[in-house]
């Protein structure tokens, strides 16, 4: 399926490339800070990973190789839209300027969202896979029935594609033609199971079947990513309906800091990808065109250490949060099976000062 | 100084131990934040632990190999001038209840105290449990893989679905295995069976006396059998062996060995046949060095080490292991009997060091005091040569034309044959022969 044309601007050796349907419209200016957005999310990534291997967090997802995908797609959006993620869209939170603290604290388990999804308008990350797309559709739906210009963005994997939840989502959406945009980022593996096993067709493909249109585009790339998802999301707003972007792309890293990609890929594939990096293109491209010099990246390679200390000395300073405040949100109004777990905790010796 | 602790954390969501693979820092060594510490491995997967601190190490908790429960101190760092009480994880609680691992999905097992929650997860395995040989296929705390058809097919013809071996992929019983368990093919157990009732070891590991074990065992892969997996597969799988035999008259060794033993400073050490054979194949080395040799496959090319690292097979009750002697070549046969009789001390003990196992460049294994005459060994991995030494055994022997009762051991190289040839095998064999042969003359030319 690699073979499957897809949308490119930047190759992976930092040529722009010309594409008949798309053309970059950004300047050397936000490409770098694109650039460093990349870099920031890449080096928070790999502090988190190392802050789970130190017992400080209980989960980590990782994720590096997928930076062009998220920073791409949610540079396109507008403060008006809103974002349903999965767990892993740790380059969209930053971009909806969700402090990189938040994200952690959720993995740390002393939260049960991390944010307020109103004030960032960008949902708690869904565990449970495939969810977020209902929940999506639903509020594109609402968005409908207000007549709003917004649009609606929700982000899974090719795992995720393979679930019910992907399916009714596409369907009412087609059907109802509401403005959201399904972002798949297909980075090869569901786990230990590649995508080859999960569909005979390109996951774009799948689009036709709804009745909306489907666009393959380089994940890697974050120049084609951007002006993919931006066409996407203003024909969302303007009332065209929903849309498909298969993002392709790649996890370098391990499904979440609980499993061993050694286990089940190839050394091989992933030095493929590599080349492919989406940083370094890049680098290459404002290097080599715009004359960006070397000290310009210390500099960005820099500030992103110095955020990884400061994300490890807030994480490290969160206060634990009190065990029977786990019962707190789970309904706006009392629930007798709630409060009987509560009542048995207390008993327990849990209950603290309360 | 200001020590700090570093407790080994749960790296995959409800693990209760890990395995240290390698270590990558050393006590007295600096080392950065998120600087590499080691390798560990769990029930999930095999993860690089970062240092959570910069600073000194002062102790490491376990060598490579030992199992270390979540929450015991893996490293102490002394990490002067930091403020420790921010970034110390969190100490183990004492009266925290036993974890139970998770070894599938996402989520922490059932804990009974609570209840709303009322199964137990099939999965889960207590921590208490795996120390002890698994009952037949359930070693990992899962019933045998097979359908339920024919998990009903056993049930009525009176066939445990845990008493048949299962030939489908990854060993799932299939019918057909079901068919065989019953028309006795694989004779599934139905009465206890008689057999002896003493305990026995493979590899580090305490079998159950047949008669009293279950019927089928199964033995995790760790610790020492897994390093022997490991080197000998690749070792199989790499070097192409080739060997060498000889039948050698050793009665001058032992008569040697008889004269010299209790005498002066012989008298401290334990001497024995095996003391004489390592001097012969370290004078062997010497003499033809390229039996000395290893093959860099990185670099293609073949490496001689004028030094001779002795390994020794050793028997241990952990499994076989293969310490070394280091420099084994520039020792007299007193000093040789000291370092043999200190590295099987400290390998009895358990507590011989990745060091002393490292850079072995020539072997030998000492299967004569189990009672047989020859082995042909696979080669340590990196080496070029192994030296089998079978029983020493009074035996007819043709001497001046005449049959003669003399004390024979039967000796057999097994060597790389990507870089050792036949006749440098054969010279360094016979040499060795040689050696023992006349060890007196052997030793004073030396």
């Amino acid at each position: 399926m690699d073979e499957v044309p897809m949308i490119q601007l930047l190759n992976p050796e930092g040529e722009r490339v010309s594409n008949s349907e798309y053309e970059s419209s950004l300047s050397a200016a936000e490409i770098l800070g694109l650039y460093r957005d990349m870099a920031i999310i890449r080096r928070l990534c790999n502090e988190a990973t190392s802050l789970q291997r130190q017992g400080q967090l209980a989960l980590w997802a990782p994720v590096q190789g997928q930076e062009a995908a998220q920073i791409g797609a949610g540079h396109a959006l507008l403060p008006n839209d809103f974002t349903f993620p999965s767990y892993r869209e740790h380059g969209i939170a930053w971009k909806r300027g969700i402090p990189p603290l938040d994200w952690l604290r959720l993995f740390r388990g002393v939260t049960m969202g991390g944010w307020d999804p109103l004030q960032y308008r960008h949902s708690n990350p869904t565990i449970v896979i495939g969810n977020q797309a209902l929940n999506a559709v639903g509020y594109a739906m609402g968005i409908q029935r207000d007549g709003a210009d917004e649009a609606v963005m929700t982000f899974f994997g090719d795992g995720g594609s393979s679930q019910g939840d992907i399916h009714e989502a596409c369907v009412f959406a087609g059907v109802f033609n509401a403005p959201v945009v399904f972002f798949i980022q297909n980075n090869h593996w569901a786990i230990s199971e590649p995508t080859t096993r999960q569909s005979r067709i390109p996951l774009f493909h799948r689009a036709s079947g709804y009745g909306f249109p489907g666009v393959r585009v380089d994940g890697n790339d974050v120049l084609a990513v951007y002006e993919v998802t931006k066409r996407a999301l203003d024909n969302a707003r303007s009332g065209n309906g929903p849309s498909l972007i298969e993002a392709f792309t790649y996890r370098m890293g391990a499904h979440t800091t609980s499993d061993d990609p050694t286990r089940y890929r190839l050394e091989a594939e992933l030095e493929t990808w590599r080349h492919r990096d989406p940083l370094e293109r890049v680098k290459s491209y404002l290097v080599r065109t715009h004359g960006e010099p070397q000290s310009t990246f210390d500099e960005i390679a820099a500030d992103a250490d110095h955020m990884a200390l400061d994300l490890r000395e807030g994480l490290l300073s969160l206060p634990d949060p009190a065990p029977l405040s786990m019962f707190d949100h789970v309904y706006t109004e009392p629930h007798p099976l709630i409060e009987a777990g509560r009542r048995e905790l207390i008993d327990l010796g849990f209950g603290g000062e309360q | 100084m200001s020590e700090v602790l570093f407790p080994l954390p749960d790296v995959g969501e409800g693990l209760t131990e890990a395995e240290i693979v390698t270590w990558k820092v050393a006590v007295g060594d600096t080392v950065a934040l998120n600087q590499p510490l080691c390798d560990i491995e769990t029930a999930k997967a095999t993860v690089e632990l970062p240092s959570p601190y910069a600073g000194v190490i002062v102790a490491l908790n376990g060598q490579p190999g030992d199992i270390i429960p979540v929450g015991d101190t893996l490293v102490t760092f002394d990490v002067a001038g930091a403020a420790p009480s921010a970034s110390a994880p969190a100490e183990k609680k004492g009266d925290a209840p036993a974890r139970e691992a998770v070894l599938v999905g996402y989520g922490v097992a059932t804990d009974e105290t609570v209840a709303t929650r009322q199964h137990r997860r099939r999965g889960a395995v207590t921590p208490s449990t795996p120390a002890a040989p698994a009952p037949a296929s359930s070693a990992n705390g899962l019933a045998p893989r097979s359908t339920p058809p024919v998990r009903l097919y056993a049930k009525q013809h009176g066939i445990a679905i845990d008493s048949v071996r299962g030939t489908g992929p990854d060993g799932l019983i299939t019918r057909q295995d079901v068919e065989a368990a019953i028309s006795g093919v694989t004779a599934p157990r139905v009465s206890a069976p008689s057999g002896p009732s003493t305990t026995t070891r493979l590899s580090g590991y305490e079998l159950a006396p047949w008669a009293s074990g279950p019927a089928e065992e199964r033995i995790p892969v760790r610790g020492v059998l897994r390093s022997m997996v490991d080197s000998m597969t690749k070792s199989a799988f790499t070097a192409p062996h080739a060997a060498v035999w000889l039948k050698v008259d050793a009665t001058k060794t032992m008569e040697l060995i008889s004269s010299l033993k209790g005498r002066g400073a012989f008298a401290t050490v334990r001497l024995s046949p095996l003391t004489v054979i390592a001097m012969a194949v370290c004078d062997g080395a010497r003499h033809f060095p390229g039996i000395n040799s290893s093959f860099d496959d990185a670099a293609n090319e073949v490496v001689i080490r004028r030094s001779v690292n002795l390994g020794i097979a050793a028997d241990t009750p952990r499994g076989l292991i293969v310490p070394n002697i280091k420099g084994a070549d520039l020792l007299d046969l007193l000093s040789m009997a000291r370092a043999l009789n200190e590295l099987v001390d400290v390998a009895r003990s358990g507590t011989t060091t990745l060091a002393a196992m490292s850079n072995t460049t020539l072997t030998i294994t000492n299967v004569g005091p189990m009672g047989v005459d020859a082995a042909m060994p696979i080669l340590p991995p990196g080496t070029g040569g192994i030296v089998a030494v079978g029983q020493v055994a009074k035996t007819p022997w043709v001497v001046n034309d005449e049959i003669v009762v003399r004390h024979v051991v039967e000796l057999c190289l097994s060597f790389d044959h990507r870089m050792i040839d036949g006749a440098t095998a054969s010279n360094f064999l016979a040499h060795v022969g040689r050696f023992l042969n006349d060890p007196a003359a052997a030793l004073l030319a030396g």
